[in-house]
């Protein structure tokens, strides 16, 4: 499998670490409360299809990227970097 | 029988090769089958199962019979394929699967016990009783089974692996592969030809066939010059494509040196490519099916195409007089190329009617129903119209026409389609995404259509790269696919074998039907078609054929098991190469790691890094004396320790506070240059992740240290911080842990010592506790920190790397003036147990700040990473586990990490547990076994009185709860 790296190209997967879900980078208010924090914490879905996850170029650039994939074909549509979508 | 002329073997050069102990010899350009058969050696293997005696079926990787042990001893590789196995001078090959020879294989009588070991026979005989299995079936069943032995030594060979990347994968090199590659290549992109052969150009190698108005090979051979001269086209030949993954990864094995007698030490024996590519072209030719009939298993009986290629490309022949079975015009043309070189035609079978003519006798509407001939056939028994006869021959030639290649076309789940009208299954367009096929791996299989073929799927795999495909005139070739019909089987008395290295018949096919195992996927685990290591490379499909007919469906609503990766056997060897012995993992020194093996300290593990244990004096003969001694030292004079592995991280810019303050637990925005402080870190989900100091050198710029185990995860964390949730915060780091050697001076004379090696020496009042500073050692920039890990008066001083081997030198020698000297782990270890300083086995993942008594050091002020959760209530609830100080009531005992904590009266069961002891030491300064462990509100239990025990090493003893600092709690000896 290879991501496509902004910054790298499309490199290995084995230069990459999953860090699960892209709702991470939605991360709640100090006081959100107990509720929204652990949604945010705890819960996720379980998509059959496609998915944004992040993504650590830890072998390359050291980039976290959010990268869109189908669980169902493997397929990885697009990558951009964590910190575009984050400072959005 | 080595021909007198023919093949693309030198005859001018004799290689001398052993099989069996026997001493042989054939030429440049054999494979040990065709050089075997040139030495009239029929009979290469027995079967698996009922050891059946087997000759060589095949000429290419799809063997399923002809299976050697190469080389000897530690080098011995099982199970190779005499048909890909090129031959070189000093070969060593063996049969297997036979004791105590090939010729009189005891373990033959299995044979005779065949109507009791048919398909299934394991299932339903080993069930019971229970106990039977591992005293009795298994240790029999092990022993007979798995063909081929494997050494037991560690493997000699020097495997490689590497990585490739293309535009085009180009997989096989016969007409449809050497097409697309001149194509793409001439379009410009980068092309890898990559080919299993020891030569590319496929069946046009072995077939009499002239392309582009010259013989076949002539072809070939311009058209590699050719390809040679395109910068842009790599050949990769002896490389078989053995599977393929996700966004255009493709597995590759070649092999480098195998194939050579004499070995460059310079050269690995194979490499284990992964070729990551943009598109891809199937170019793998076809396998050629069998016919299934009675008895059609002897030495000498094998596939037509196999039998063409050893007479044209080997210049061999398996035998005198041969016989050919076939139901296709194609397969005729055996007949011509074997009378053209001088055999013998006993006579040609053909189900069909309307069949091609020859100079020989031709018998249509006709079958073979049986063979005669115990270790090779004699004789070929033939059933048409006019009744049966026998006819005298020592090789039959089989074609039930061809599979086309498709294997890697099912990687990715992807099941071929069954097309009607060449009856064969095909690959799925988009099966494999990038991959396009061609030619006979796309079912088309006269050399005409493959030409056109590799053109056409070239061209396709053009577009997607946005790239036109140049025009390209074919050359003309042989246009005649050939008609024929298919014959999956010939009923008999006796058995007829569809899968040669698993011995399955199609009465157990049938049987399989039968007994209600009749889908496909069931049939295949029932039967154990298709499940040896050939991967039911020629027998498959007849399998699937004879299911459909006994289940009264058709082919294609039977369906087909599919193939997996790799399409032919890897050694284990190539796809761990480089990871055996000190290649498993990279190993880190420290600056001082020559210094310390001088000294003769035994190394431990830390992560990656190696550290001393401890620095044995004269006469010390255990561990722990040199601990107790070092522990000593430090407290009473001075030591050195070298600490370069913890975690450095320099961050620099204007916002460095901010994003520590949202890091950290703690505050550090309003540290004031040239002051250190110690800080925890947590994850999000409340627990504590890992703690260290940080140290501020200037308005701008930071040093951050982490513990060595978990410097990685600390810098990809800050990562992460920094690019998800402060992307506009100004500030950059780097790890620079391999920059900066860093070495501790603790105890009461460590001023003493750290002023012989500074220019300027200080004065205690001029660098206080958790001060940090520039300063400089025999002229070189050096960096100091006034922390402690001992609870003694202490340093960190850090010089570039490169000089950090001298400095700990000096250090050293300066250290011993003043009565001290280094000290190791082990001592390291004691001294911050003594003192309540965590590690990782205090932060162990599922500890929070409250447990550890760090509380108070949570933020209110501010936003960080793991506040809100570390809020929660379950997470500094009164009740749970906290840190406290442990105590062995006995000065023999100690209190092992492990051990769990009772009431003195409780049973030492799980249900009364109280905690845990996470580290352990014999204390040298407090004369007492000491620990630190979580105990269920420990901190109101300080002086209550627990049974400490330990299942595992059987310690059972009594101990003190106390405050987790355990010597110089106010810290006076450190500030
Ligand atoms: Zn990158």
């Amino acid at each position: 499998m290879l991501i496509p790296c902004p910054l790298c190209g499309a490199r290995d997967l084995r230069e990459f670490t999953p860090k699960g879900a892209a709702v991470t980078l939605h991360r709640p208010d100090v006081g959100a409360g107990l509720d929204a924090w652990n949604d945010y914490l705890h819960l996720r879905d379980n998509p059959a299809g496609p998915t944004r996850e992040l993504w650590w170029h830890g072998s390359g650039c050291g980039a976290w990227l959010v990268v869109e994939r189908n669980t169902l074909t493997h397929e990885v549509s697009g990558a951009r970097l964590a910190e575009e979508e984050a400072g959005a | 029988m080595r021909l007198a002329s023919r093949g693309r073997i030198d005859r001018s050069v004799s290689l001398p090769f052993s099989f069996d102990g026997k001493l042989l010899t054939g030429h440049p350009g054999d494979t040990l089958a065709s050089a075997l058969l040139a030495n009239d050696i029929r009979l290469m293997g027995r079967s698996f199962k009922y050891h059946r005696p087997r000759g060589v079926m095949t000429a290419g990787s799809e063997e399923p019979n002809a299976l050697m042990e190469i080389g000897s001893g530690a080098a011995m590789v099982p199970n190779v394929r005499a048909t890909v196995q090129e031959l070189h001078e000093g070969l060593e090959a063996h049969s297997q699967n036979r004791w105590p020879s090939l010729s009189a294989d005891l373990l033959a009588c299995n044979d005779l016990l065949a109507p009791f070991l048919g398909a299934g026979f394991y299932y339903k005989t080993f069930m019971w009783p229970r106990s039977f299995w591992e005293r009795l079936y298994e240790p029999a069943i092990r022993h007979a089974a798995g063909p081929g032995r494997l050494t037991t030594d560690p493997d000699p060979a020097r495997h490689e692996k590497a990585f490739a990347h293309c535009d085009l994968l180009v997989i096989g090199a016969g007409p449809a592969g050497l097409m697309a590659a001149l194509v793409a290549g001439e379009a410009g992109v980068d092309v890898i030809l990559a080919d299993e052969s020891s030569e590319p150009g496929g069946r046009l190698l072995t077939e009499q066939e002239r392309v582009g108005g010259k013989p076949a090979a002539d072809w070939v051979a311009a058209t590699l010059a050719r390809l040679a001269q395109m910068d842009n086209v790599r050949i990769m030949s002896r490389t078989t494509v053995a599977g393929a993954y996700d966004g255009g990864v493709y597995a590759a094995h070649e092999r480098v040196s195998e194939h050579l007698g004499a070995r460059s030490k310079d050269l690995p024996l194979d490499c284990f490519w992964r070729i990551a590519t943009r598109a891809a072209v199937l170019a793998a030719g076809a396998i050629e099916r069998p016919i299934a009939f009675p008895d059609n298993d002897r030495p000498g009986i094998m596939m037509a195409g196999a039998l063409r290629s050893y007479v044209n490309r080997y210049g061999v022949s398996p035998g005198r007089k041969a016989a050919l079975f076939a139901c296709n015009d194609d397969a005729h043309r055996t007949a011509r190329d074997l009378q053209e070189a001088g055999m013998e035609i006993a006579g040609v079978i053909d189900p069909r009617s309307e069949l091609p003519k020859g100079d020989y006798p031709v018998f249509s509407e006709a079958r073979v129903v049986g063979t005669r001939g115990r270790h090779g056939l004699r004789q070929v028994q033939v059933q048409s119209a006019s009744g049966t006869t026998s006819l005298a021959a020592d090789v039959l030639a089989i074609s039930g026409g061809w599979n086309p290649s498709l294997h890697l076309s099912c990687h990715m789940d992807g099941r071929p389609r069954w097309d009607e009208t060449i009856e064969a299954f095909v690959p799925r367009p988009g099966a494999v995404p990038g991959l396009f096929a061609a030619g006979a791996a796309n079912g088309v299989f006269d050399t005409s259509g493959c030409l056109s073929e590799g053109k056409r799927a070239a061209g396709e795999a053009l577009a997607t790269l946005g790239v036109a495909a140049p025009d390209w005139l074919l050359p003309e070739a042989e246009n005649q696919a050939g008609s024929g019909k298919t014959l999956w089987l010939v009923e008999g008395r006796a058995r007829a074998w569809l899968d040669f290295q698993n011995d399955v018949t199609a009465k157990d096919v049938k049987g399989a039907a039968q007994e209600g195992y009749d889908s496909v996927e069931y049939m295949k685990r029932y039967t154990t078609q298709g499940m040896a290591p050939d991967q039911g490379k020629s027998s498959n499909v007849n399998a699937l054929a004879i299911l459909a007919d006994a289940t009264g469906r058709s082919i294609a609503a039977t369906g087909t098991t599919i193939y997996r990766p790799p399409y032919a056997p890897l050694p284990i060897g190539a796809l761990g190469a480089g990871a055996q012995g000190k290649g498993f993992a990279p190993e880190r020194f420290t600056p001082s790691h020559a210094a310390c093996l001088a000294r003769g300290a035994p190394m431990i593990e830390a992560g990656l890094w190696y550290r001393p244990s401890y620095f044995p004096a004269p006469g010390e003969t255990t561990w722990r004396e040199s601990c107790d001694r070092e522990v000593r030292m430090v407290r009473s004079a001075v030591g050195i320790c070298d600490v370069s592995t913890l975690g450095k991280i320099e961050l620099q810019g204007p916002d460095v506070g901010l994003f520590l303050d949202f890091v950290y637990a703690n505050g550090f925005s309003r540290l004031k240059p040239g002051r250190v402080r110690y800080g925890i870190t947590l994850r999000e989900d409340g627990h504590v992740m890992d703690d260290g100091t940080t140290a501020r050198l200037s308005e701008n710029h930071w040093v951050m240290t982490t513990t060595t185990a978990a410097a990685g995860q600390v810098m990809a964390h800050l990562e992460m911080v920094q690019q998800c949730f402060l992307p506009r915060a100004r500030l950059r780091f780097t790890s620079t842990t391999d920059s900066w050697a860093q070495f501790a001076i603790a105890g009461p004379r460590a001023l003493e010592v750290l002023n012989t090696v500074l220019d300027n020496p200080l004065r205690p009042e001029q660098f206080p506790f958790m001060a940090c500073g520039a300063v400089r050692v025999g002229g070189v920039e050096a960096r100091l920190f006034r922390i402690s890990f001992s609870g003694e008066m202490a340093f960190e001083l850090a010089v570039p790397t490169r000089v950090g081997a001298s400095l700990w030198r000096l250090l050293l020698a300066q250290a011993e003036g003043f009565g001290g000297g280094p000290y190791g782990m082990e001592a390291l270890n004691v001294l911050r147990i003594e003192k309540g300083l965590l590690t990782h086995a205090e932060m162990h993942g599922r500890t929070t700040a409250f447990d550890l008594g760090l509380q108070k050091m949570l933020s209110r002020k501010k936003d960080f990473i793991g506040r809100s959760a570390s809020e929660r209530p379950g997470l500094c609830d009164e009740g749970r586990e906290q840190l406290v100080g442990l105590i062995s009531r006995s000065r023999e005992i100690g209190l092992p990490a492990g051990a769990h904590l009772f009431a003195p009266d409780a049973a030492p069961e799980r249900i009364n547990d109280q905690g845990y002891v996470t580290s352990s030491a014999w204390s040298p300064t407090l004369e007492r076994h000491i620990a630190l462990g979580f105990l269920r509100q420990g901190r109101a239990r300080h002086g209550e009185r627990l049974r400490l025990v330990d299942h595992l090493r059987g310690v059972d003893v009594a101990c003190d709860v106390c405050d987790p600092v355990f010597f110089d709690p106010e810290g006076g000896r450190m500030r």
